[in-house]
């Protein structure tokens, strides 16, 4: 049961599968795109500062799957009959949070690769970003979920979305950044505890909210 | 659970009902077993939907309880299939968590074997309403909670409809219907949900 709920969730979320899923990795590679044209080829520029574009790319590209996590599925239906299979809010979302993460962190973190080229980021820096965004993108997803369950029922649910993701994920930001500045990577674990945290947490408030919402 | 035949029954006990802060019915009570079937009428906004969610589990009672014994088929406006889907895909991903055998009979009875490829989203109201059905179908559920199954659908599809109702309590079933159409059913009770208005002033 589990499984068909992700595969499915999975089809849904997928970059490549239609629907302008890809939309967020595009956005993403778009922005570490301008960002020379901007501040200019400067080379030592771009390595000093590229890693910070590429966390707020990040960060950005986030929002852009919100609209479509849970606000459809409630108009379908799709909660309510699983409900009645037995299947709680909470395994719903628990199977959502992991779908959402698969579906934009792996893509963005390879995304980072043409991304870091384009800000001419060196080895160490890269290697910082890539670590700082496997820790961070699944916090990410989990912000991200919460607030698409909880905006889910309001008119204007999209757009306060991302007013909503943008405080809630400065902590990701500062600490992932932080790792950059000082380059060292013990900031980054407290990347990973947020995320381990949110993501824990991320079912009960997510479930709760479609419940509520019922 | 008893063993060898397992309780079913629809079942609700001086039930009251409100939507936002406005009490929709109250001391609402009825009780169906296998085999027997009710229509509830009432206007526009006068609880049946929230009757049938109550009674599904999905929505919480004001007061009173409300329950249904057996496995529960909720057929409503929301088909709970996915719109971006072909028809075949988007109820094979229900039939595969329901576990049903007979695929081709559900698809073939109520006319969709031509439809399978097209996506939902293209389908009209009444291919898409037998498309639920069709998922209905395919649960197997013994309990049917059915909020306005006629509506939107040609009379041959009426027709249908009542005759998979009529199969559905041959076969121990039962079914709560809501709908403001008339549906002729042999041995159907009905249910005026105004009956059970609350007055403004008179709260429990």
């Amino acid at each position: 049961m589990i499984l068909r709920l992700l595969k499915r969730d999975l089809a849904q979320f997928f970059p490549f599968s239609g629907g302008g899923a890809a939309l967020p990795v595009i956005f993403f590679v778009a922005v570490a795109m301008l960002y020379p044209f901007v501040v200019g080829p400067d080379a030592n520029t771009l390595s000093r500062t590229g890693g910070g574009v590429v966390w707020i790319a990040a960060l950005l590209a986030a929002i852009l799957p919100l609209e479509r996590l849970v606000a459809r599925d409630i108009d379908l239906g799709h909660f309510d009959q699983l409900r009645l299979r037995g299947v709680t809010e909470e395994a719903m979302m628990a199977v959502r949070v992991l779908a959402h993460w698969l579906s934009f962190g792996p893509p963005l973190i390879l995304a980072t690769f043409p991304a870091a080229a384009l800000l001419q980021l060196d080895g160490p820096t890269l290697h910082l970003v890539l670590i700082g965004l496997l820790a961070g993108t699944p916090g990410l997803a989990a912000i991200g979920l919460m607030i698409a369950a909880l905006t889910a029922s309001l008119r204007a649910g999209a757009a306060l979305s991302g007013l909503l993701l943008i405080p809630l994920a400065l902590p990701l930001l500062i600490f992932g950044a932080g790792a950059l500045a000082r380059q060292d990577a013990a900031s980054l674990g407290f990347v990973a505890a947020i995320s381990l945290g949110l993501v824990a947490l991320t079912p009960f408030a997510a479930g709760a909210a479609i419940r509520a919402v019922r | 659970m008893m063993q060898g035949s397992v309780a079913l029954r629809i079942y609700a006990n001086k039930l009251a009902c409100r939507r936002g802060d406005r009490l929709l019915f109250r001391k609402l009570s009825l009780e169906l077993g296998p085999g027997e079937a009710c229509h509830v009428t009432g206007a526009n906004g006068s609880g049946k939907t929230t009757l049938i969610r109550t009674l599904a589990g999905l929505n919480a009672p004001f007061t009173g309880t409300a329950q249904c014994e057996g496995a529960i088929g909720l057929m409503d406006e929301r088909t709970g299939l996915d719109t971006e889907q072909p028809v075949g895909r988007a109820l094979d991903f229900w039939f595969a968590i329901d576990g049903t055998s007979d695929r081709e009979t559900v698809l073939d009875r109520l006319g969709l074997t031509s439809l399978i490829d097209v996506p939902v989203r293209y389908l009209s109201t009444g291919q898409r309403k037998r498309a639920g059905f069709a998922r209905l179908l395919g649960q197997g559920a013994k309990v049917w909670l059915l909020d306005e199954p006629l509506s939107g659908l040609d009379t041959s599809s009426q027709e249908l409809v009542r005759e998979l109702i009529i199969e559905h309590l041959d076969n121990q079933g039962v079914a709560l219907i809501v709908s403001h159409q008339s549906l002729p059913l042999p041995g159907l009770k009905t249910l005026a949900i105004e009956d059970f208005a609350a007055e403004p002033e008179h709260l429990p």
